[in-house]
Parts: structure tokens; sequence; C-alpha cells
């Protein structure tokens, strides 16, 4: 090997010479380890051992460290051991590494059937601890909302408009856009299916209510939940890790007043006009779809949808939004909150807000059509 | 590799680098060598642009003219190869240290290591306590996460990470800011030891003058955009600059003096 690494052995009766040589660097390094691993495999009996670094161009903390292990584990053996031709520099270094103690083993969890146990029951403990932060959090911010009501000067308007200018203003285009493609797409299948039978205005019917009643709110949610809910918790988060919620509590201020009410007001407002919108484009492009693939005239499609749906359809999935807003918010809030130090940890968090908002909010959707089951609506 | 005769491990030429579409003009012209094997420190007013200047030197910060050579490497028009080779050989400690969070100190440390050299997971474990040892901290604190470390041990971990691979420079970044008084004396008293120890060249952005004094072999002032001085401590206090002046005979200054 030219111009590498090398380590040459000579025995003579029971003195054993190493002979090192070339650039014993971290470039090298797996090299060297080759080397030094071929002489502690020897297992020599020599009683004396000699090593010389004379003829070695470089040295670096990898190599210093390689002849310290070479040497450590020829002590082992019992030999009595030298180092010789080490310069003035190199010997602090060799010193420095010396210093070195037996390395610990790393903590290295080892894969088992309990340690499996261990963290699903871990996670479902989890879940319990979710529900508390959540019902926490409720309390936090109805306190929050009350001290706000006493002392109507502490209300944080401009932070209100801001987002509600993220949440709501923002995400106009995108929500209209989705739902009014949704509208097309549930009225095109509609047609393609009830044509068969020769129902095709009972599309409309079924637009109406699907839109109004759940569809348009529960798309409009979980497109929040994952817009809006992730963006609080990563916004919560860092400020958590740049001890930014700290320095608020320092001040005499509840991070609960200063940041959470206002988004989750802003939310609650937002949402339902989300709501409202979401459901015109559906129908509209249901509307749409109807006329220039089904053939339903405007006028037509208008009065049988005055027909098919009544001004409860639309209240019931209007009155769903808000509370779907809470949830989403609080969710968000909470798993903000909980972020630790790591950019890890704020992906996971950000992760489990948008996955648990779309689960609550789904929950919450199978509540309300229960309840207005029973009350008959 | 070669060097450029006059052993200058970095040489800036004419460097200028402008912020906001030409609105503040941060490194006007700006002119320095770094020696090999020396520790220069490098100090100016707060906002004079030190960061800056490391940054543009290590490539983070573009810049609108002038020539950077590291190693005798022109960044400017070196290939990706050769931009990893230079990258390979210089280690950056950052100012706030620029721990990854979501690595244990451990495999922080390990990271450079393992993308570049390919060895067995014991070495890596040995070099890893060596270093840790070498910047005077205990292997316990491999496990821990740079969540859980105080801020000079962020520091500490920091330059273990910067050094390795063993590289021939190192930038520092603020070292001894944000540490208590003896703990910034044992950071200067480590890094002359790797620099006698490793032949390390260190470019060290600064604001402390014990480490100006106890620490560096030359001192590079900012200002304006260019460095202003370049010279001893000696050379420093005999400036009539009248920032050199305030600053190396300020009442901070004399407290460290005597």
């Amino acid at each position: 090997m030219s111009g590498g690494p090398a380590l040459e052995r000579m025995t003579q009766g029971d003195a054993l010479a190493l002979y090192a040589s070339g650039p014993w660097t971290a470039r090298y390094a797996p090299d060297l380890e080759t080397l030094v691993g071929d002489v502690e495999k020897m297992n020599s009996k020599s009683k004396r051992v000699l090593i010389d670094v004379s003829k070695v161009a470089k040295l670096d903390t990898f190599g210093a460290w390689l002849i310290e292990r070479l040497s450590r584990s020829l002590a082992m053996t019992g030999a009595e051991l030298r180092i010789a031709g080490l310069s003035a520099n190199y010997s602090t270094l060799v010193d420095e590494v010396r210093r070195v103690k037996e390395t610990p083993p790393p903590d290295r969890e080892p894969v088992t059937i309990r340690a499996t146990l261990d963290r699903i029951g871990r996670s479902v403990a989890q879940i319990g601890d979710t529900l508390i932060g959540i019902i926490e959090m409720t309390g936090a911010l109805l306190f929050a909302l009350w001290t706000v009501v006493r002392h109507p000067s502490r209300f944080r308007f401009t932070s209100v408009v801001h987002h509600l200018e993220q949440v709501c203003w923002r995400a106009v285009p995108i929500i209209v856009l989705i739902t009014f493609l949704i509208g097309c797409i549930i009225a095109q299948q509609g047609l393609f299916h009830f044509r068969r039978f020769g129902a095709d205005v009972f599309v409309v019917d079924m637009l109406g209510v699907l839109v109004l009643r759940e569809i348009g709110v529960l798309l409009v949610a979980i497109m929040v939940a994952g817009r809006s809910g992730s963006a609080y918790t990563a916004e919560l988060g860092s400020m958590k890790m740049r001890e930014e919620i700290d320095a608020l509590r320092t001040m005499g201020f509840d991070p609960i007043e200063v940041l959470v009410l206002p988004r989750i007001i802003a939310l609650v407002i937002g949402l339902p006009a989300l709501t409202f919108l979401g459901a015109m484009a559906a129908l509209y492009g249901g509307g749409l779809v109807a006329w220039l693939y089904g053939g339903v005239e405007p006028e037509a499609f208008l009065l049988r949808l005055r027909d098919a749906i009544s001004i409860d359809h639309f209240m019931i999935g209007m009155i769903k939004a808000p509370f779907m807003a809470i949830v989403i918010g609080i969710v968000a809030c909470v798993e903000g909150m909980l972020v630790r130090g790591s950019a890890e940890s704020l992906g996971q968090h950000t992760t489990a807000s948008v996955v648990k908002g779309i689960f609550f909010v789904i929950v919450m959707d199978g509540i309300f059509a229960i309840f207005f089951a029973s009350i008959g609506k | 590799m070669a060097n450029p005769p006059n052993d200058a491990i970095i040489r800036v030429r004419d460097l200028t680098v402008e912020f906001g579409g030409g609105k503040t003009r941060v490194l006007n012209g700006l002119n320095l060598d770094v020696r090999r094997g020396e520790i220069l420190g490098f100090v100016g007013p707060s906002g004079a642009g030190k960061s800056v200047l490391m940054r543009t030197i290590i490539g983070l910060v573009p810049r609108l003219a002038g020539d950077i050579e590291v190693f005798g490497v022109d960044l400017g028009t070196a290939d990706s190869d050769a931009r990893r080779a230079v990258e390979r050989r210089w280690g950056i400690l950052f100012q706030h240290g620029a721990l990854f969070s979501s690595l244990s100190v451990r495999q922080n440390i390990q990271f450079p290591v393992r993308e570049y050299l390919n060895v067995s997971e014991r070495l890596l474990d040995e070099i890893t306590i060596a270093k840790l040892g070498m910047v005077g901290l205990k292997p316990e604190v491999a496990d821990r996460y740079p969540s859980e470390l105080s801020g000079g041990m962020i520091k500490r971990v920091a330059l273990a990470r910067a050094l390795a691979l063993d590289p021939e420079l190192v930038f520092l970044d603020e070292p001894t800011s944000g540490l208590d008084p003896i703990g910034a004396g044992d950071f200067d008293d480590l890094v002359m030891t790797l620099q006698r120890t490793l032949g390390l060249t260190v470019f060290m952005v600064t604001h402390d003058l014990d480490s100006l004094y106890t620490a560096c072999d030359r001192i590079a002032v900012l200002g304006d955009g260019k460095v202003i001085a370049v010279g001893s401590i000696d050379d420093m206090r005999a400036s009539q600059h009248p920032w050199l002046n305030s600053y190396f005979h300020g009442k901070r200054a004399r407290a460290v003096v005597s």
C-alpha cells in the first residue's frame, strides 16, 4: 500500500517490535483499524513490546486513539510496553486520549416482546393523557374567556383579526375550489347512477341534503384541521422550544389568553364562514354539472332545490361548524404546548394534531347525526 | 494538496457582500489572510459583519464579488467534489451550537464521521468518548439530547462535533459568549491545547477580551466592511484608531489587563 499507513511486526525471542509508519489520520481510519485489529488478534505471547511511532508522518485523534487501543490490549496480555519515537507535539495528543476511560456501552434497547408490549401499553395510556389534556385546555380556555369578559380591554382584537386573515381569508380560494370540485363529482356520480332508473332529477335532492348537512361542513373542517390546525401546533410548538412561552408567563401574561384564545376565536368565526362558502361553491358546482352533463336547466335545478331542502338542513350543517372549530383549535393548541426541545418532537406533535383533529371532527359529526336523528330533524 | 506560498490557509481578496438587493453593503472589498497553525481572533462592533464574513467563507452567504481560497482551492470556481473535499477538512462551531435536536450527543458527534468514513461501531463509540473527553465532558453525556444540556455543554458538544473528523481548520463563532468566566477560560485553554496537539488553524469570531489576550496569536479588526487592522494584541493596543482605542483601552479592557 503506497502512501497509506502501515504497521510492521518483528519478533525477536520474547520481544515484539511494531513499527508504525505513514499517515495515521482519520482519512485512513478503516485501514488503521484493520492493521491494529490484526495485531490484537495475533494474541502474542511476547513479554516485551515496543511500539515505534517515529516514522508516523501525521497523527490525529483517530491514529492516537488506535495506538492507545493497541497498547491497552497488549498491556492486557501482561506484556511490558514501551512507545518510542513520539514527538513532543504528538505526545500531548496521546496523553489526551490516554485519559479516555473504557467506553460505557451505548444504550441500545433490545427489541423484545416485553419492550413491544411496554410500548403498546404506553400508547394506550397516552390516549387517556390526550383526553385529560383536552379537558384541561378547555378549562383554561373558559377561564381565559371569563377573564376577557370581565376585562374587555384585555381582549386581543388585533390578534384575532390577524388569525382570521390566516385561517379564513387566505383559505377561501382553496376551500372554494375543493368544495366546488366535490360538488361537481357528487352531481356527476348521482346523475350517472340515477339515470338508469330515470330518477335524474333526484340528484338535486341528494346534492342539496348531502352538501348542506354533511359533506360541506365535514370537508371544510378536515381541510381546516390540516391547514390551520397544523399551523397552530407548529407556531405554538416552536415558541415553546425557544422559551417564548416561558418569557410570556414571566412577564405576567397568561399564554392561553394571549396565544390560544385569539386563535380559537378566529377559528370559531372562520370555520362557519368557510363552511357557508364551501356549501355554496359545492351547490354551484353540482348545479353546473347537472346543467351541462345532465341537462337540468338552472331554473329547474333551483326550483327542485327549494322543494327538496328546508332551512333545517342548512342550519344543521352550520351549527356543527363552530363546535368543530373548537375541537380543532383545542387539539392543535394542546399538541403545540406538548412540544419538547427537538425538531423531531415538533414534527410528531404537528402530525398528531392533524390526525387527532380530523378524528375528533368525524366523531363529533357522528354524535351530531345521532342527536339530530333522535330529535327527529 | 499544495498550499499557497505564504502558507495562508484562508485567502480572501476584495470580498464584497450585499444584502437586500444592494440596500446594505456589509463587506466592501475585504482582504484577509489566515496563516496555517495560528489562532486568529476576529473582532469588530456588533453588526459589523463578522459572522457574515465567516458565513461567506464557509459558503452560506452568497458574495457579490471577490475571491475566497481555502486550502489553496478557489471556492468560487471549485466543483462540488472539490468543495466537499474542502468541507471535510474544516469544522464549524456555530454561535448557538446548531446541534441536531433530534439526535443524541453521541449521534451528533458521529454524524459527520459516519458520513465520510467507513469505520466500525466500536471505533465510532471510542472516538466519540475521546472527543467528549477532549472538550471536557464526561462519557455519560453521550446519550443525552441537546435539549437536556446547559448552554456551556452545548458549546462543548458543538466543538466536539466540529472536531469529529480532525479538521485542519476550525471556525468558531463567539465560542465563549454565554459561558461563565471560568468556563470561558477553560474553553480558551482547550482551543489552545487542540491547536498545539492537532496543529489546528483557528478562525475565531469573538468579543471576549480575555480570549483575545490569552488565546489569539493575531487579531483582525473589522470596520466599515473592511479589515482595518491586523496584528498582535500589542499592535492593537498601540493603534490610534478611535474604535480600537476605546475597545482595547476601555473600562473592560483595563480590567482584563490589570
